[in-house]
């Protein structure tokens, strides 16, 4: 269990986070979710012992960061938005040395490396001089160094960004894979990202934990999402004429048109049947209905509304 | 110290792998010889010792420069490259971190030593040398070794840029170098003092006339020792930045 008790730095008098409190179980994956600036990258420099906080506590089942770090960091493996690798170094002789660094013997680093290249799927590139990799290898070393002395806790900044989205996908799955064994917490400002491979989120906004739970409950502390799209076929005048007379819609966009079909926009009011009542009227002026969906942003609604209100306060 | 076994292991692959040890030693050790050779065989009669005694002159700039050079990458290329996050996030001080890198420069610059003995090897079939003189010679090289090492390990962790980590310990070399001409001109008791800090000629003549005295000992070991506690506390700061 990780615990984050009161957690604030300042850089001079400049607050980068401010009395941030949360808890993560064994074996979670936890997603810190914040626009740039927000203080994920300081947070987490501050839960990987390169950074001491100018107040609070981090412990690790009960152990606290800042009486015993050194004790601490072998229980942690980071990697930094920007992998830290010794290019001249091999594959192997790197994942060893690292190893060797955070305090495993040389028996067990013969053991363990092979195991991690195979997790990290870098087993084929063992003898390459890391200078030779490209990006989305750099990124698997990256995590593979972090895990490869067996912490309980692997920290990763931004582990998808500047990788392709074939990369992006393989690296959401070995991201996924860590779960269980380590307890994991990621940063990102992309949202997909922490969807894909978190089970619980943390919503950081200028240095301040917003909001903490898992995504269902995130996206419930959105408003409610009255946004809706609808395809139609007919005359699309006569349908965006219509969808705009019913009293339970705000506004309706025609966005996209496909021969007949025209797709609407519609943002409804705070009516609880709204959207039956678009149906309703559809199909009584005799329009055929094609799709009708609830737009699924209801976390990205979250997030905006979360981190937008403090910007607009803050302007 | 098994940390820092692995740190010195780690930097002297880096200094020949990256080629930068070869090109160093190569350079200084060409243009040391091309100096001594212009001077022993210039026109002029001199005893064995006075030959001796300009070799280490000599060797004590030359390899001096060489540690400024080894030195400079030493913190500041792994902050240049955000690798040092490797050594700051593994289970070790910043004692150890900092102890790894000094133990790799003052190393490669005894190595460097190690080679200049050739010249003295010359003289000593041309002429004849006291085995202590030589001995007392290369002890003092070692001690300005591991003082100019320090200097220049605490020059690297002040800056990500090599240049200006490469200018600065060379300017604080030179600087305690050129001390003895400060002390000549300064009132008391400030005389004394500069004096005392000249890095060559009040602590390392003795050494090159073959006299081994304990305060001159004293005066480089406490250079180092007060360069890393520095240095460390520039790594430990940045904890708190």
């Amino acid at each position: 269990m990780i615990e984050v008790k009161g957690l604030s730095k300042y850089y001079g008098a400049v607050p980068a986070l401010v009395d941030v409190e949360f808890s993560i179980p064994e074996g979670a994956i936890a997603g810190f979710l914040g626009l740039n600036g927000a203080g994920k990258t300081t947070a987490l420099k501050i839960l990987a012992g390169e950074m001491l906080p100018t107040a609070g506590q981090v412990t690790i089942d009960g152990v606290d960061m800042v009486a015993r770090p050194e004790k601490l960091r072998a229980q942690i493996g980071f990697l930094p938005e920007r992998p830290p690798l010794y290019l001249e170094m091999t594959v192997t002789r790197f994942l060893t040395h690292v190893g060797q660094l955070r305090g495993m013997t040389r028996a067990a680093t013969t053991e363990r490396v092979p195991k991690v290249m195979e997790q990290t799927a870098l087993t084929a590139f063992a003898h390459r001089t890391v200078e030779t990799l490209s990006l989305g290898y750099r990124k698997r070393l990256g995590i593979a160094q972090a895990i490869v002395h067996d912490p309980r806790l692997v920290i990763l900044d931004e582990p998808i960004s500047g990788l392709d989205p074939v990369q992006i996908v393989e690296m959401r799955k070995l991201v996924r894979s860590l779960g269980g064994k380590h307890t994991v917490l990621i940063s990102s400002h992309i949202l997909p990202e922490v969807h894909e491979t978190c089970d619980r989120l943390l919503v950081l906004a200028d240095g301040k934990l917003v909001a903490q739970g898992t995504e269902e409950e995130i996206r419930g502390m959105g408003s409610p999402d009255r946004t809706l799209e609808v395809t139609v076929r007919g005359n699309a005048q006569k349908a965006r004429k219509l969808l705009n007379e019913l009293p339970e819609v705000v506004s309706a966009e025609p966005t996209r048109w496909d021969g007949e079909l025209t797709t609407f926009a519609l943002e409804l009011g705070p009516n609880e049947r709204a959207r039956e009542a678009v149906a309703r009227a559809l199909v009584e002026a005799d329009f055929g209905i094609w799709r009708m969906d609830a737009a699924d942003n209801a976390l990205e609604a979250a997030f905006l509304e979360m981190t937008r209100t403090r910007q607009e306060v803050k302007a | 110290m098994k940390p820092v076994a692995l740190i010195i292991r780690r930097e002297l692959a880096a200094y020949f792998k990256g080629m930068l040890g070869y090109v160093i030693f190569a350079v200084l050790l060409l243009l040391e010889g091309l100096m001594f050779n212009a001077w022993a065989l210039s026109s002029g009669e001199y005893r064995s010792s006075e030959v001796l005694g300009a070799f280490f002159t000599l060797t004590f700039g030359i390899s001096t420069a060489a540690a400024i050079l080894l030195t400079m990458r030493l913190f500041a290329e792994e902050r240049r490259d955000e690798t040092l996050v490797l050594l700051t996030t593994a289970p070790i001080s910043d004692w150890q971190i900092v102890l790894g890198k000094w133990l790799s420069a003052f190393a490669m610059v005894a190595l460097f030593d190690a080679l200049t003995l050739y010249m003295p090897a010359l003289v000593m079939v041309n002429g004849s040398i006291e085995p202590g003189h030589l001995a007392a010679g290369y002890l003092g090289l070692l001690l300005v070794g591991a003082a100019t090492t320090a200097i220049g390990t605490l020059a690297s962790s002040l800056t990500r840029y090599q240049v200006v980590a490469g200018v600065v310990g060379g300017a604080v070399c030179l600087g305690l170098t050129l001390m003895w001409m400060v002390g000549k001109i300064a009132d008391p008791p400030f005389d004394a003092i500069m004096s005392y800090l000249a890095l060559h000629n009040k602590h390392f003549l003795p050494f090159m006339k073959g006299g081994i005295h304990l305060r001159d000992v004293i005066y480089y070991v406490s250079i180092a020792f007060l360069s890393l506690l520095l240095s460390r506390q520039v790594i430990g700061a940045r904890r708190w930045r």
